[in-house]
C-alpha cells in the first residue's frame, strides 16, 4: 500500500475510477452484445441485449454480405499504412534538420511548423479538394493519402525528441562516414523509436477512424475506408435500420485497432511517459 | 600504415565578438604525440574540432602530409576522434559500434541491407574482413567478452575502450582525442593513460591529445602545447616546460600545485633585492623592469633563521603529502611562500617556528610584467 494513504480513501478513489471506467466501456459492451443479438430482440426493454448464436450468425453474415466490409477494411489498412510510412519518411529528416542542422531560416521554419499545428484540417479542405479534383485524383488512394503525408505534429514531436540527442554522437558519425541522411535514418530513427511508436498509434487511430476526409473525397463505394463504409451501410442498402448488423460491422471495424493497441500498449505508454530515451 | 605530419598555420576563430583562437601555428611531426594543454575555455577543444573539420576556422590552414584539408569533409580527412563523452551509438552493440566506421566506408548502401546485402558479389568477403578487424581491435582492447552489449550496459572505462576501438579500427593516420580521460575515476584514469601510451607506441599514429590536466600532458606527450585565451604560448617537451616556462600564466598553470610569486620592483645591477638579500638569477633582467620573481616550492629551502642571506619567515601551516610536505610560511611585509621539504624534516617543524627561507636561484624565474621571460646566458652562481 502507498504510504500515507488510508484504506478508506483508496476505496473512494477506486470507486470513482471504476464508475468512470463503466461509463466509458458501457457503449462498447452494448455494441458487442447487440452485434450478437437478433434484430427483433435488441430493444426488448432490458438494459443489455441477450446474445444468441443465431443472432450472431445473422448479424455478422449481413454485415459481411450486404456491404463489402472486408474491402473497406483493406482500403483503410492500405491508406493508414501509406500515410504512416510517408509521414515518418518525411518527418524524420525534417525533425532532424530542425533540431540539429543550422541553416538560415531555421527559426522561421520551426515557427511555421508550430503554426501548422494550430490549423484544423477543415480550413484547407476546399483548396485541397479543388486541387485533387483538378488533378483527377478524387476517388483514389492518392486523395486519401496525399493530404496527410506531411504531419507537422510528427515533425514537431521528432524535433523535440532529437534536440536532446548528444551532438558529439553526430560529430562521431560524421567522422565515421555517415551522410546527414544516413545519420537521420541509422542513428536518429532508432534513438527516437518510442516516439515513432507513439506517433504511429496516434496516426493509425486518427486515420482509421477518420470519417471527415474520406467523405469529402470518396464517392465510389470501392474506395471507401472502414468508417465511411459503416456510415454508408447505415444509410443505404439492406443495412439501413438493421441495428444488429450495424453493430456487427462496428465490432469488426474496431477490432483491429483495439488488438493493435493491446499489442503495442507497452511501447505506447513508455513513449508517452519518457518523452526521451 | 604511415603516420602523417600535421601543419597548423595561423588558425583563427571567432564566436561572435570573442576571439576563441588567434594565430595558432603548430607543426606536429609524423608519429608524434602532442598535447594541447590549457584551462577550460582556452580554445583547445575548438582547435581540435577545426583539425577534424567539425568546425570551420575563420582564418588559417590545416595540412596533413602536405595535403590541404580546409576543403576536405571530416570523413575524408583520414583521422579519428575520441570524444570526452565517448559518443557511442546508443542503439548499436559494442561490435557494431566498432564496426560502424568500416561499414559506412567500405560497404555501399545496398550492401548494408540485411538480406539483399548478402547476395551481392564481394559483400560477404568484405563483411568478413570487417569482422576480422573488429575482432583484432576488440582483442587489443580486451573487449571480446562485451561485443554483444549495448553501451548503456557498460561502465565508463569500458565505454572509453569502445570509443578508442572505434577510432583505431580503421587505422587512421591521425588521432585526435578530446579529454578522453576526464570522465574516469582517478585510478582508471592513470591506468587508461598507460594504455593510451602503449597503443601510441605500438601504432605510432600521430596523436593530438587535449587535456587540462598537466600531469596527463606530462605523462603522455612528446611535446606539450600550452594554450591560454586562444593563444599558443609555448610548445615544449614536458621536462623543458617544467624547467623553462615562458611566462607567468604558463608557470602558474604548470605549478603542481603551488607556485611562489613575489612582485619585485626594478632590479638593480643584474640582481634582485629580497628582504635585504641580493639574489642573482639566470634570467636576463632588463634594466628598470618591474616584474614577478617565481620559483617552485621544491626550489625553496628552509634553514635556521639567522642563516646568511636567508629571508626571515614564520611557519603558518604544514601539509603532509606522502614522502614530501608543503610548508606554508609568512615573510615580512605580508609575503607568503610555500616550501616543499621531506616529510621527515617537516616532522620537526611546528606552526609559529621562525626560520630562514633560501631560494635556489638557479631554478628561479623572473617574469617582467610587460612580457615574456628573457632567458639569461649567465649562470646564477656569479
Amino acid at each position: 500500500m502507498i504510504l500515507g494513504q488510508s484504506s478508506s480513501s483508496r476505496i473512494v478513489s477506486h470507486a470513482v475510477l471504476v464508475t468512470g471506467a463503466i461509463i466509458m466501456v458501457f457503449p462498447f459492451l452494448w455494441m458487442i452484445l447487440a452485434s450478437l443479438t437478433p434484430q427483433s430482440e435488441i430493444f426488448d426493454g432490458s438494459l443489455l441485449p441477450t446474445p444468441t448464436l443465431h443472432g450472431a450468425i445473422d448479424n455478422y453474415g449481413t454485415a459481411l454480405s450486404a456491404i463489402p466490409l472486408l474491402r473497406f477494411m483493406a482500403n483503410g489498412f492500405v491508406v493508414c499504412l501509406a500515410i504512416l510510412v510517408l509521414q515518418i519518411a518525411i518527418a524524420i529528416p525534417c525533425g532532424y534538420a530542425l533540431a540539429k542542422l543550422s541553416f538560415p531560416g531555421r527559426p522561421i521554419l520551426l515557427v511555421g511548423v508550430l503554426l501548422g499545428l494550430l490549423v484544423p484540417v477543415q480550413i484547407p479542405t476546399i483548396p485541397i479538394y479543388i486541387a485533387l479534383a483538378k488533378s483527377g485524383l478524387l476517388d483514389s488512394y492518392a486523395a486519401l493519402v496525399l493530404p496527410w503525408i506531411i504531419s507537422v505534429f510528427a515533425i514537431f514531436l521528432f524535433r523535440q525528441f532529437f534536440v536532446t540527442f548528444p551532438d558529439e554522437v553526430l560529430d562521431a558519425a560524421r567522422l565515421d562516414g555517415f551522410s546527414e541522411l544516413s545519420i537521420a535514418w541509422r542513428i536518429m530513427l532508432p534513438a527516437a523509436w518510442p516516439a515513432v511508436v507513439s506517433f504511429s498509434i496516434f496516426s493509425i487511430v486518427a486515420h482509421w477512424n477518420d470519417l471527415y476526409w474520406p467523405m469529402v473525397v470518396i464517392t465510389n463505394p470501392d474506395m471507401m475506408t472502414a468508417s465511411l463504409g459503416i456510415a454508408y451501410f447505415r444509410q443505404a442498402g439492406e443495412g439501413a435500420g438493421n441495428v444488429g448488423a450495424l453493430m456487427a460491422g462496428g465490432v469488426l471495424v474496431t477490432a483491429p485497432l483495439v488488438s493493435f493497441f493491446l499489442l503495442m500498449q507497452k511501447h505506447f505508454i513508455r513513449g508517452l511517459v519518457l518523452g526521451r530515451h | 600504415m604511415a603516420a602523417l605530419d600535421l601543419h597548423i598555420d595561423d588558425i583563427g576563430k571567432r564566436f561572435g565578438a570573442i576571439d576563441v583562437l588567434r594565430g595558432i601555428c603548430l607543426r606536429v611531426a609524423a608519429g608524434e604525440f602532442v598535447t594541447l594543454l590549457g584551462p577550460s575555455g582556452c580554445g583547445k577543444s575548438t582547435l581540435l574540432r577545426i583539425i577534424a573539420g567539425l568546425e570551420r576556422a575563420d582564418q588559417g590552414h590545416v595540412r596533413a602530409g602536405g595535403r590541404g584539408l580546409d576543403a576536405v569533409a571530416p570523413k575524408d580527412r583520414d583521422l579519428a576522434f575520441v570524444f570526452q563523452s565517448y559518443a557511442l551509438y546508443p542503439h548499436l552493440s559494442v561490435h557494431d559500434n566498432i564496426a560502424a566506421p568500416l561499414v559506412m566506408r567500405e560497404l555501399s548502401s545496398l550492401e548494408r541491407l540485411p538480406v539483399i546485402g548478402a547476395l551481392l558479389p564481394g559483400a560477404i568477403q568484405r563483411k568478413r574482413s570487417i569482422q576480422e578487424r573488429v575482432r583484432q581491435t576488440s582483442g587489443l582492447l580486451k573487449l571480446d567478452a562485451l561485443l554483444e552489449r549495448r553501451p548503456s550496459a557498460l561502465s565508463g572505462g569500458q565505454r572509453q575502450r569502445v570509443a578508442l576501438g572505434r577510432a583505431m579500427v580503421r587505422k587512421p593516420k591521425i588521432f585526435l582525442m578530446d579529454e578522453p580521460l576526464a570522465n574516469l575515476d582517478a585510478a582508471l584514469r592513470i591506468h587508461t593513460r598507460g594504455e593510451i601510451a602503449r597503443l601510441h607506441k605500438e601504432m605510432e599514429t600521430t596523436t593530438i591529445f587535449v587535456t587540462h590536466d598537466q600531469a596527463e600532458a606530462a605523462a603522455l606527450s612528446d611535446r606539450v602545447a600550452v594554450i591560454f585565451g586562444g593563444e599558443l604560448r609555448q610548445v615544449a617537451a614536458p621536462a623543458d616546460l617544467y624547467r623553462e616556462p615562458v611566462d607567468l600564466d604558463v608557470a602558474r598553470f604548470l605549478a603542481q600545485p603551488f607556485l611562489n610569486e613575489l612582485a619585485v620592483a626594478a632590479p638593480i645591477g643584474g640582481a634582485l633585492m629580497i628582504g635585504g638579500s641580493r639574489i642573482i638569477i639566470r634570467d636576463a633582467l632588463g634594466s628598470g623592469l618591474a616584474g614577478t620573481l617565481a620559483f617552485r616550492p621544491e626550489h625553496a629551502t628552509l634553514a635556521e633563521k639567522d642563516h646568511p642571506g636567508a629571508l626571515p619567515v614564520r611557519v603558518t601551516r604544514i601539509e603532509h603529502a606522502g614522502i614530501d610536505a608543503h610548508v606554508f610560511v609568512d615573510a615580512e611585509a605580508g609575503a607568503q611562500f610555500v616550501a616543499r621539504i621531506s616529510a621527515e624534516r617537516a616532522r620537526s617543524l611546528r606552526d609559529g617556528d621562525n626560520l630562514g627561507l633560501t631560494i635556489d636561484a638557479e631554478q628561479a624565474w623572473f617574469f617582467p610584467s610587460n612580457g615574456s621571460r628573457q632567458r639569461g646566458d649567465h649562470s646564477g652562481a656569479a
